[in-house]
């Protein structure tokens, strides 16, 4: 019992300690879980963050759900995954309520024109970051093109649509390569 | 009352099952939902909304969900918000929680897996192209002031291109300011907004 209450604790310190992408959260788990709580290796966290990067979802709920797992089972699991969010769905709520009241008044409505001009350019940066990781050769450079392309014109599509084609494909070209060789 | 709640567990469990690859994957899901449910928050709604899950403690993925589902349960009053913001939350993270305990269960060797990475291989240019298209979109409707097709309307917002050239020049072209974290660049435009009355 004691153990599941400090799992929910820590990672509600990690959810606060996160600020902004999944990915700023590795050496705050570095310190929580493997230096102060020894409840993984570095190297088995290492393993746990890869999985939470190659699995649906914010990179950042399945590390913890995994390291919650780890440690005290299914319930272990549920908890730091409660953990992790649980800051967010308070701080956020708050503000989220602050800026709805304050929403018509001129001055915040400037302030947001601008922040809306910097949302793109960080869109934008984000985009750059992950085509180096995603695009490795002409085939996946073109399936983020079509998926670009398509998406924009048909805005009605559902993106679950390009998700599970886009699967399916990275299985038939490595299927079909593989039969070359 | 409770289909809303209903509708929005729905989206958000269909966002946390299909949106690869952290927190700005989840993005493209938004915007859908932007289109499909008009009623319950608009795309500039949805770039103030990246702007806070940014600069906010916590994941940003879930912080922008936190942040639409206390916007769609507000018809029901604060508690409404409340209640909004968890069901959102919640509906996000339950396809984690079940993906990861199967996986952790079933397949020790998942990341070393043929077949996921493979099915990654074709999944991470997708995901990046969801996020470039979500991203086209709030550039129209932010800088260029077309929402949707209509042309007839186009109308170019000068101060924005240029605070977006120099935030961009910022971010990535000046060693001193390039590692910046993102909360500097988007307070610096909430200033430049409030100054040249950008809208």
């Amino acid at each position: 019992m004691k153990e599941l209450i400090s799992l929910f604790f820590t990672f509600a310190k990690v959810g606060v300690m996160t600020f902004g992408g999944g990915y700023a959260m590795l050496p705050i788990l570095q310190r929580e879980v493997v230096e102060k709580k020894h409840w993984a290796t570095e190297e088995e966290l290492m393993d746990y963050f890869a999985i939470g990067q190659c699995t649906p979802g914010v990179i950042a709920v399945n590390t913890a759900t995994f390291i919650g797992q780890k440690c005290k089972g299914i319930l272990g699991g549920i908890l730091a995954t409660l953990g992790v969010v649980f800051p967010s769905l308070i701080i956020i709520s708050l503000l989220a309520g602050v800026i709805e009241a304050f929403k018509e008044i001129e001055l915040v409505q400037y302030a947001f024109g601008g922040i809306r001009v910097c949302v793109c350019v960080l869109i934008l940066n984000a985009v750059v970051k992950l085509l180096k990781k995603a695009v490795v050769d002409p085939a996946t450079l073109i399936i983020f093109i079509a998926v670009t392309v398509c998406s924009t014109v048909f805005a009605n599509i559902s993106p679950i649509i390009f998700v599970l084609i886009a699967a399916a494909l990275g299985i038939a070209i490595k299927a079909i390569e593989g039969g070359k060789k | 009352m409770l289909s809303l709640y209903l509708k929005l567990f729905y989206e958000f469990f269909k966002t946390g099952l299909f949106a690869v690859g952290g927190g700005m994957a989840t993005i493209p899901f938004l915007s859908d939902m932007a289109n499909k449910y008009p009623d319950w928050f608009t795309q500039t709604d949805l770039s103030n909304m990246i702007a806070v899950g940014e600069s906010t403690p916590g994941p940003i993925g879930v912080n922008m969900a936190t942040y639409v589902g206390f916007i769609t349960g507000s018809d029901y009053g604060v508690l409404g918000s409340v209640l909004g913001a968890i069901v959102a939350t919640l509906g996000l993270i339950t396809p984690s929680i079940i993906i990861i305990l199967i996986i952790s269960a079933i397949l020790k060797n998942f990341k070393d897996n043929k077949y996921v990475n493979n099915a990654f291989y074709g999944l991470r240019p997708a995901s990046t192209g969801l996020i470039a298209a979500a991203g086209i979109s709030v550039i129209a409707s932010t800088l260029i002031n077309v929402s949707g097709l209509a042309f007839n309307t186009f109308c170019l917002n000068w101060k924005g291109l240029i605070l977006a050239v120099v935030i961009w020049l910022f971010s990535n072209l000046i060693k001193k300011t390039k590692a910046l974290h993102p909360i500097v660049f988007i307070a610096f435009s909430a200033l430049i907004g409030i100054i040249f009355k950008l809208k």
